[in-house]
């Protein structure tokens, strides 16, 4: 059991804990706190996996604006200042039953694939990795198409979000 | 024209004529009588025309004049049909003509052409007088004028026809017509009762005798294969004929068809035990009574009956039994008429009677005497017909005038000094009377009745020879009877005084039929009569060379001659002896209830016969069988049909298909529908959840198939 | 020396705990984080076989952003259509949005 292993251990139990706890807490502003915790912990994740870029980037994207966007979606949605009622459906167990097949299923799908348990190749040093995502995100015979793309889509998003979302009075 | 399409063409007039009156002239009564009595004419010219040239022909016997065409197909032959003229047939196509002619032209005066329309007439009854324009009560004419001529013409038809073939089919055929129009000319007043019940009687009583006479023919042509003269008198088939036995009476095959052929006459020539429609045809018009009664129908059945002679002769035993019934029928009818009162009654029953005689001289095997007496027969008892429907109109005429319709114009006694009112009609009546009576030299019914007399004396007969004798008696004493209470003395009520003549087209006839009754005997005088040496007798040589081998002269008698003689002379003196004093019912002895009432026998025959037939009709076949047994297999099947169609209706249709395949179909549908709906509840994580659930499902079978199979 | 199947249990084990938040969450925001869980748990999985395959593929990365840039605007258009209900039907719970029903 190296160092890394056991960081990765406590990584994946902040992860799947604070995973948990978005999805059962009662207090929705709680939820979405914990919902930056988990987000926390994946970018700690992309990290340990040598994707610098995207861990800041998940940090910036995902809770600089997603997760705060989240608490205002929540804040302009509460009839008052608390919750009230149960949180979670009738046959909630069924659902559970069905994450549980769910988790087992691609647990099983995936241990059949002969490389389920291989291991990393090393990182090679000085390896510019970033500069190389760059250069993949925007050289046409690369990945130029769906950047671009990815760019209407957002933009399409925020017309869109803004159109529906508006207030007419 | 040759002669064989003259021959062709003499029934077709009349029957042009029935057909054009029917669909055409039926509301034009001059076209009518002129159309019909047109034809007769042009029928009997030609009939005149073919006798000339027959007479003319020489060996006429052994090559008659005729033709024939194929008929019905058999296998590989034919059966043909045709007409035919040799001397027999030839002497009766003459009197056939000459009485049709003379009786279509009196049927014009008789229908009271020319006279206003009745007061109270009604088509199916007799006229019944008319008032004219000064208040007197005349003769009314027939309604159904145009009717009368249409059916005689058809009648005629009918037996020009059955004269004329050359074969039994067609003589059938003529035969059967004859006997639907005296149906329907008996029946021709169909309002009266009486003439309803006498027409069908008349039918059914000559049936009889035709299903027996269909049998013979059936039987004939099953033995020889042929029907037509020619074929069955070729001496083999006689032979082969005569020698065949059968299993009836021990008759030979000849015996047992002439036998059965015999019986058809027996029933048209009302001969006794069918003779019983005879009287009662009666109630048709009298012209209908003149030619069915006397001149044509009955006729034919002996006329039937001697061109079967070739066939008839072969076996004795049938022989026996035709001369037996002839013998009989005469003495009998004879006796009947004696007691008679209605004036056509006698003369009906004189018609059996003389029938009798004619078929009697065939069964002793006088062919040429019962051929001779049937050609004069049928000019006088024609002639007395005619002149006896005279007498009727005149007394109707009288009734008409007194008012007094409870009047039998009929009756004998309520006539009598009519000879001074109705001259002509007196003394044709009187020389048609005097040739049924057989009175000698002059009149033709002495020629024929003494050749039958002589040839049953000489040949043996003697039991026939004395029957007929007493019959030829009784004959001129209810003759001389009759003339006696009708033409002479003093009238016995006010309808005979004021009498008067009938109209031209009724007295011509009587006189051109009086001049037959007196020549017409002539052409028969024997060879030998008295014992001069004449010419021999054209009449025989005539018609006896019909036959193959031509039948010998009757050698004179005395006995037979003086017999004769006596009968007739005396018969007709006491006729007028005890006559001439009776003016009453009361006076007259010989109305002795037996005879009057002809012997009972309709009584018996209903008795016997009727009432069992009407029974077996009415409660076996109809009630038993139609009603109860057919009806109710039919009610049955049609209960059992509703039975079943019931339980069907409510087990299968009802409960089952109605519950299940239509209701139920709608109730499912319903049923899944009403379940299926909750689905789409709206609500999207139960979406999710469920889509969840299925792509689990299909991935887990997908990997079950594709990986682990 | 982490072998690959921890990075690809932890992704399915965060899957569906995001699952089990979609499905069982009223509040139709708390259904929009799950998923997110779920989004995350994709990206993990992406980014972990970039890494332990060929690194000179950037396709692993490049992925990871697009899911990235979907993300973000599936939620900006997410919540502004909550927004909208919210403003209309005065609930954000999904159980009462239910109109599209028989």
């Amino acid at each position: 059991m190296t160092a890394m292993q056991i960081f990765f251990l406590i990584t994946g139990l902040v992860i799947l804990g604070s995973a948990l706890m978005v999805v059962t807490t009662r207090n929705l502003i709680h939820a979405a706190l914990w919902l930056i915790v988990t987000l926390f912990g994946v970018a700690v994740l992309y990290a340990i996996l040598n994707a610098s870029f995207l861990a800041v980037v998940q940090v910036v994207v995902y809770i600089g604006a997603i997760a705060i966007l989240f608490i205002f979606a929540v804040m302009l949605t509460r009839k008052e200042m608390r919750d009230r009622g149960p949180q979670l459906n009738k046959g909630w167990w069924l659902n559970a039953i069905i994450a549980l097949l769910t988790f087992g299923g691609l647990f099983w799908m995936l241990q059949s694939w002969n490389g389920f348990s291989k291991t990393a190749a090393d990182f090679p040093s000085g390896y510019d990795a970033v500069g190389q995502l760059g250069r993949a995100l925007i050289s046409p015979d690369a990945f130029v198409l769906p950047f671009e793309v990815a760019s209407v889509l957002l933009l399409a998003a925020l017309v869109g979000a803004v159109y529906i979302a508006f207030n007419r009075k | 024209m040759t002669t064989e399409t003259l021959i062709w063409l003499i029934p077709l007039p009349p029957v042009l004529a029935f057909f054009l009156i029917i669909l055409f002239t039926n509301r034009n009564k001059a076209l009518s009588h002129t159309v019909a009595v047109g034809a007769a004419f042009l029928s009997w010219l030609g009939a005149m025309i073919v006798f000339v040239r027959a007479i003319g022909t020489p060996d006429l016997g052994k090559t008659p004049f005729g033709s024939s065409v194929n008929w019905i197909p058999t296998a590989d032959t034919w059966l043909k049909v045709g007409v035919q003229i040799d001397p027999l047939g030839a002497v009766v196509l003459f009197f056939v003509a000459w009485t049709i002619l003379m009786i279509f032209i009196y049927s014009v005066g008789y229908n009271n052409f020319g006279q206003p329309k009745g007061d109270h007439d009604h088509p199916g009854l007799p006229p019944h007088g008319a008032t004219d324009e000064h208040g007197h009560a005349v003769p009314s004419v027939e309604p159904m004028y145009s009717r009368f001529f249409a059916f005689i013409s058809l009648f005629a038809f009918g037996m020009f026809t059955l004269v004329l073939s050359d074969n039994l089919l067609t003589l059938f055929a003529g035969w059967e017509i004859m006997g639907l129009c005296s149906y329907l000319l008996i029946g021709f007043w169909y309002a009266k009762e009486s003439a309803r019940n006498a027409a069908v009687k008349a039918f059914m009583t000559t049936r009889v005798g035709d299903v027996f006479m269909l049998l013979g023919i059936a039987f004939l042509y099953s033995a020889t294969g042929s029907l037509s003269y020619h074929d069955i008198f070729q001496p083999q088939v006689l032979h082969a004929l005569a020698s065949v036995p059968t299993p009836i009476f021990g008759l030979s095959a000849a015996g047992l068809i002439g036998l059965l052929l015999f019986i058809g006459t027996v029933g048209k020539s009302a001969q006794f035990p069918l003779h019983v429609w005879l009287p009662d045809a009666m109630e048709g018009p009298t012209p209908v009574s003149a030619m069915i009664h006397a001149a044509t129908m009955v006729s034919a059945g002996v006329y039937m009956i001697i061109r079967m002679f070739p066939l008839i002769s072969l076996d004795p035993k049938t022989m026996t039994v035709i001369a037996f019934i002839g013998t009989f029928t005469a003495i009998f009818a004879a006796t009947i008429a004696v007691a008679q009162n209605d004036i056509k009654r006698v003369l009906a029953y004189s018609t059996i009677s003389q029938l009798g005689f004619m078929i009697a001289a065939l069964g002793v095997g006088a062919y040429v005497a019962a051929a001779f007496h049937l050609v004069t027969h049928a000019f006088f008892k024609a002639l007395l017909f005619l002149g006896s429907g005279s007498v009727i109109h005149g007394m109707e005429h009288g009734v008409l005038y007194t008012g007094d319709h409870r009047v039998d114009p009929q009756n004998m006694f309520n006539m009598g000094g009519l000879r001074r009112k109705m001259p002509i009609t007196f003394w044709t009546f009187l020389i048609g009377g005097f040739a049924l009576s057989g009175f000698p030299l002059l009149t033709a019914g002495f020629w024929s009745k003494d050749e039958i007399l002589a040839d049953a004396f000489s040949n043996g007969h003697l039991i026939v020879f004395i029957t007929l004798a007493v019959a030829a008696f009784l004959t001129a004493f209810y003759t001389m009877r009759q003339i006696t209470l009708t033409f002479l003395g003093e009238p016995r009520a006010r309808e005979a005084e004021y009498a008067h003549e009938t109209p031209w087209t009724m007295t011509a006839p009587l006189v051109l039929l009086a001049g037959f009754a007196i020549c017409a005997g002539w052409v028969g005088i024997p060879q030998d009569f008295l014992g001069l040496h004449l010419n021999p007798s054209w009449f025989h040589e005539f018609v006896g060379s019909t036959l193959a081998v031509m039948p010998e002269a009757t050698p004179f008698s005395w006995v037979a001659f003086g017999t004769s003689l006596l009968v007739a002379l005396g018969g007709l003196f006491f006729g007028w002896l005890v006559y001439r004093n009776v003016a009453a019912p009361e006076q007259d002895k010989l109305q002795i209830p037996l005879l009057k009432n002809k012997y009972y026998l309709d009584e018996i025959y209903n008795f016997l016969l009727i009432k069992p037939s009407y029974w077996f009709a009415k409660t076996v076949v109809y009630q038993w069988m139609d009603k109860g047994l057919i009806d109710g297999i039919l009610h049955f099947f049609g209960k059992a049909a509703n039975a079943i169609g019931s339980v069907v209706r409510k087990y299968i249709d009802l409960w089952f298909i109605n519950r299940t395949v239509g209701d139920g179909t709608a109730h499912v549908t319903q049923w899944v529908g009403r379940n299926l709906r909750p689905i789409q509840s709206g609500r999207i994580q139960q979406y999710m959840l469920v889509s969840l659930i299925v792509l689990l499902a299909i991935v887990g079978l997908l990997y079950y198939l594709l990986v682990i199979v | 020396m982490i072998p690959l199947s921890w990075f690809l249990i932890l992704s399915a084990a965060l899957f569906s705990i995001g699952l089990f938040g979609v499905l069982s969450r009223r509040n139709a925001v708390a259904i929009l984080l799950g998923i997110e869980l779920m989004l995350n748990a994709a990206n993990i999985n992406l980014v972990s076989f970039w890494r332990y395959g060929d690194i000179s593929l950037m396709a692993g990365q490049v992925f990871a952003i697009i899911v990235f840039a979907v993300a973000a605007s599936e939620v900006a258009v997410g919540l502004a259509l909550v927004i909208s209900v919210y403003r209309r039907r005065n609930t954000v719970i999904a159980d009462e949005l239910d109109l599209l029903k028989w």
